[in-house]
């Protein structure tokens, strides 16, 4: 690694893979890694163990849930549990619908957020201001807040209990645009100018040079709009008229008796929740990797 | 991976402009309901029977939600024009309901269809709170009373002799036995706080929780429930609150588990939950009516809970007889019955009930002749149902203020005059919305 | 620095469309219906409108309730963000150390990210409730405090609080990773050389070195916090007890959803409407200057 002298000086600072490690100087035993690991363990069970908790329940019977002192270890009424779940709330439906609101609504948003983010870079045309200004300002609000007037929207474009009203309004934000353009604007002058003196057109440009530059964003975006869309309830519940048009997490709701008269089932509520949220959960482990880099490539 | 990008555009669009395929012969009747889990099932169940008994009608039952989702979805679908036929709405939304101007009267309805129903069958308390100038407007549906739940094991153990306190202060003092006998960690509780504290109450002293007749007569309506009566109650309950004999479990079915896992010995809740506690209680269970002052008040009746059926207008004109036809087969008595049986909702019949007496129905489930036993008196005009506009926002202030009365916050004069000050306001708000 | 650009005419109306549209559509048209909404009194369905000029917004600032929403926002906000960057930073500096099984310890977590809030706050409230939880139990053997939040409106507060942040943490998780990930080794070699320990290194270094990403962060979460965060709040506590977690947000939904004083509600998407575009005005001027370190 380094000279001599450095070492003699701090004779455990060591990197691997460009990490920096953190340890106090002058400790005779390597009390680091293993603190370190105590620490991750710690949270690692803090951060988890409320989903282990709901699959504990889960798994359990009714019982078994109300009882005291609460158990912490799974039982073995799982299969009841969660066939259950399947088959009261017609999961297969739910999760299909789901998937295709996730999926539509990520895939819609990239797609013409990079369209717009592209203009607004590497073009200057009038009313650009105005057109940077009237999309950056849905930056924030949420659907939940406009929600009677957007029904009503809905209603007139006639896009009731269909996918079409499930899944366009939730391209209204600005969040993606916002990333493609902070990215776009750290593109060197370079590449561009190189472009155009090659003559390659603006769309070529996009597609040949941009595009396999932004795979990490765009897998760090897909994530986060993946899990949004997913996770929609107040909207899809709205607009839903029919069983078959449902999302998943409606779908939960529906096993909530909510007149406040009947007792919840909450070991089959937990057994549809693990269900429900396996899905997201699984984008984020795979595409894990991606949404990562993505995130160091748009903060630079 | 070049051709990705194509597939997926068309994917997209083809998803995005196809909607559900449409049904075949069959007329479809919408109906959106706020039933979940179990009583969903129920529902489901009874429109399968529906289905049986003719072939020309459809219902498409949707749990859209709770109580007020359900409203909220249904009022927004008709300024849509495109509103369900039949929609569920809980007790607290009939002022809205009635003074709409989007419904089809049921009594009106039954009329134009020509077909027959005894209208006198259906007992007072549900018709009293559901009709206007003598006519039905909604279809009962899920009707409910409060009653009291007690332990028998628990007051076994604190030696009370096994029969349920009839009023307020043997409950007092029931719960303070308990308590230091150790048979609980709290006397009662209570589910619902404002219908069955406050709502319910009122009209079974014979006490008026509002003027205009409990909203009847008139929009210019104020609460009344910071009165003498309102005092003596809510403050009793506050102290009991402070010694451990009451404890404040929130709001709706919230309270239940501390019932059922027997940290309180007693539990005031609606009828609708006998069946589901048959099924789950684990210790010797009775149930009682709801307590009472005693004298110098008047055991008068309860007031119903839970939602009826709406006909909402605006629909094809031959729809209606679908709707006509389902509201009279869920009135019938074998309809009745059954779903009383299967859901613990009351059965709003003279029939049906007959029927099932005649069954020694309630013999064996003695807890559902209390719930009904507590409808039985004519209604006075205090007792005849409590109408209000915006309810919904009402029994919310009620319920904040209660729970700052229980948490200590404030005191029991205090949280009532806060709340009545609060529900006239939202009560004048409503009048000056619906100025005719 | 004078930016490449390309010089169509009307390609570039061309890109932006899809986007404009759908703002326009699902944003600005919704937007401005609340606005017409707010001036007047509509009756829920819609049959009786009366025109009442800025009679609603009058009489939501004179509502101490609102006051107590907008108080209650901040509280959430902050409580929420402080909870979700602390950990969140914390959690992304021990996953950054030289230890083995690093990839699996990221792994378990940022996943909680992907449950949806709602589901979230089902096993939260499962977890915080007082006849069954876990929670309540085991804390009843270290006080004798009874942790009610049905009854106790800061026990409610801390719940959705908690369960709010813990939805978030992950996203907060990889972003710090990235940043921490990006700090070149030789700055921090050099420092260690010159002597400095693991907590001055961290202060002097890291930390300056990682306040773009903060300041992203901060900004984000306390926005989602504020605007966004709707879902635990709806399937936990509703605004309960006594309004002790009714935020900004939530009495809008209130409001209108289940009240159907769709006048009120409407003034109150306003109101909000105008301090989303001052925070984005002003945001922008701060991101502006940043971005060209």
């Amino acid at each position: 690694m380094a000279a001599d002298g450095t070492m003699a000086m701090s004779p455990r600072v060591e990197t691997l893979g460009g990490v920096a490690e953190w340890r106090r100087r002058r400790t005779p035993v390597n009390w680091g890694p293993l603190v370190v690991h105590a620490l991750l363990l710690l949270c690692v069970a803090v951060i988890a163990f409320p989903i282990y908790y709901a699959f504990v329940i889960s798994t359990q019977t009714l019982d078994e849930v109300i009882a005291r002192p609460p158990t912490l270890r799974p039982s073995g009424n799982m299969v009841r549990n969660y066939a259950d779940a399947w088959t009261r709330s017609h999961m297969a439906r739910l999760l299909g619908n789901s998937a295709i609101v996730a999926l539509v609504s990520a895939v819609g948003k990239i797609s013409i957020s990079m369209l717009s983010a592209f203009a607004i870079v590497y073009f200057n045309f009038r009313g650009k201001t105005v057109a940077f200004w009237m999309i950056f300002v849905t930056l924030m609000l949420p659907v939940e807040v406009r929600i009677m007037s957007t029904y009503e929207v809905i209603g007139t474009l006639g896009w009731l209990n269909s996918y079409a009203g499930l899944t366009v309004p939730l391209m209204a934000s600005a969040t993606a645009t916002f990333l493609f353009r902070q990215f776009y604007l750290t593109v060197p002058n370079e590449l561009v100018e190189a472009a155009q003196l090659d003559g390659v057109g603006p769309l070529r440009f996009l597609w040949s040079f941009l595009l396999p530059l932004s795979w990490a964003n765009i897998a760090a975006l897909f994530v986060v709009l993946f899990i949004y869309g997913w996770n929609q309830y107040l909207w899809p519940l709205m607009i839903t008229n029919t069983e078959t048009m449902r999302v998943v997490v409606i779908g939960l709701g529906d096993l909530i008796p909510r007149t406040g008269t009947h007792v919840p089932e909450w070991n089959v509520m937990m057994a549809a929740a693990m269900m429900a949220l396996l899905p997201p959960v699984a984008v984020i482990l795979f595409m894990q990797r991606w949404f990562v880099k993505g995130l160091i490539e748009s903060e630079k | 991976m070049k051709r990705w990008p194509g597939i997926v555009s068309i994917l997209t669009a083809t998803i995005l402009f196809s909607s559900p395929a449409p049904s075949m012969a069959k007329t479809e009747i919408h109906f959106w309901h706020a039933m979940g889990g179990q009583l969903g099932e129920a529902v489901n169940e009874l429109v399968r029977q529906f289905h049986q008994s003719q072939s020309e009608y459809e219902i498409k039952p949707l749990n859209k939600g709770t109580y007020p989702e359900v409203l909220t979805g249904a009022i927004a679908a008709y300024r849509q024009k495109n509103p369900p036929h039949i929609v569920q709405v809980f007790d607290v939304g009939t002022q809205t309901m009635l003074l709409s101007g989007a419904i089809y009267p049921i009594s009106q309805l039954m009329k134009e269809q020509e077909i027959a129903v005894d209208w006198n069958d259906f007992i007072k308390p549900v018709t009293g709170y559901y009709s206007k100038d003598g006519n039905l407007y909604s279809m009962p549906f899920n009707s409910s009373s409060p009653i009291l739940y007690y332990n028998k094991d628990a007051f076994k153990k604190a030696g009370l002799p096994d029969k349920p306190p009839a009023t307020w202060k043997e409950v007092g003092e029931a719960s303070k036995k308990l308590l230091s006998a150790g048979a609980a960690k709290c006397g009662f509780t209570t589910s619902w706080p404002s219908w069955t504290m406050l709502e319910n109450t009122f009209p079974w002293h014979d006490q008026p929780f509002a003027t205009n007749q409990n909203g009847y007569t008139g929009l210019d309506t104020k609460l009344l429930i910071n009165g003498e009566f309102g005092l003596k109650h809510i403050g009793q309950l506050a102290q009991w609150q402070k010694e451990g004999v009451y404890s404040y479990g929130g709001r709706m079915g919230q309270p239940d588990p501390k019932f059922i896992n027997g940290e309180c010995a007693m539990l005031v809740q609606s009828s609708a939950v006998i069946g589901n506690f048959k099924r789950t209680l684990k210790f010797e269970w009775g149930t009682g009516q709801l307590p009472h002052w005693g004298a110098p008040y008047k055991k008068q009746n309860a007031v119903v809970g839970g939602a009826t059926l709406w006909v909402l207008k605006g629909q094809k004109a031959s729809d209606y007889r679908g709707v006509a036809q389902f509201m009279k087969f869920i009135a019938e008595p074998h309809q009745q019955m059954w779903w009383h049986v299967t859901t613990g909702y009351l059965p709003i019949t003279q029939t049906a009930i007959r029927n099932l007496e005649a069954g020694y129905h309630f013999k064996k489930n003695p807890e559902q002749w209390t719930a009904l036993s507590q409808l039985a008196a004519k209604p006075t005009p205090n007792s005849l149902g409590i109408r209000l506009g915006n309810f919904v926002q009402i029994r919310e202030a009620i319920e904040g203020e209660m729970e700052n009365i229980f948490a200590g916050k404030r005191t029991a004069k205090e949280g009532l005059d806060d709340a009545v000050a609060k529900g006239n306001e939202i009560l004048k708000e409503f009048a000056a919305a619906n100025k005719p | 620095m004078k930016r490449a650009v390309f010089k169509n005419r009307w390609l570039p109306y061309l890109l932006v469309l899809p986007q404009l549209a759908v703002t326009l559509a699902f944003f600005f048209w919704p937007a401005f219906e609340s606005l017409r909404l707010s001036f007047f009194r509509t009756s829920p369905f819609g049959d009786k409108t009366v025109f009442v000029g800025l009679e609603n917004f009058q009489k939501l600032f004179a509502d101490a309730d609102y006051y107590q929403s907008i108080l209650n926002s901040f509280v959430f906000a902050f409580g929420v963000t402080a909870l979700a960057l602390g950990t969140g930073l914390f959690v992304a500096a021990l996953a950054t150390q030289r230890i083995r099984g690093l990839a699996a310890y990221r792994t378990a977590v940022l996943w909680p990210y992907g449950i949806a809030p709602p589901i979230a706050g089902i096993i939260f409230l499962f977890i915080f409730h007082p006849s069954y939880g876990v929670l309540p139990y085991w804390l009843s053997f270290v006080a004798a405090y009874e942790f009610n939040w049905l009854l106790k409106g800061w026990v409610a507060m801390a719940l959705v609080i908690v369960a709010t942040a813990w939805t978030h943490v992950g996203y907060n998780i990889a972003f710090f990773l990235a940043g921490l990930l990006a700090i070149p080794t030789s700055v921090l070699e050099a420092a260690s050389v010159d002597g400095a320990g693991a907590i001055r290194r961290f202060r002097s270094i890291v930390f300056p070195l990682l306040s773009p990403i903060t300041f992203y962060l901060l900004v984000v979460n306390l926005i989602f916090a504020f605007f966004g965060s709707f879902g635990v709040i709806h399937a936990v506590t509703q605004g309960g007890p006594g309004r002790a977690t009714e935020i900004m947000v939530f009495k809008v939904y209130k409001d209108g959803f289940i009240g159907l004083n769709l006048g009120s509600s409407a003034a109150q998407s306003v109101v909000l409407m105008l301090v989303v575009i001052t925070l984005t005005a002003l945001q922008f001027r701060f991101v502006e200057r940043r971005v060209n370190y």
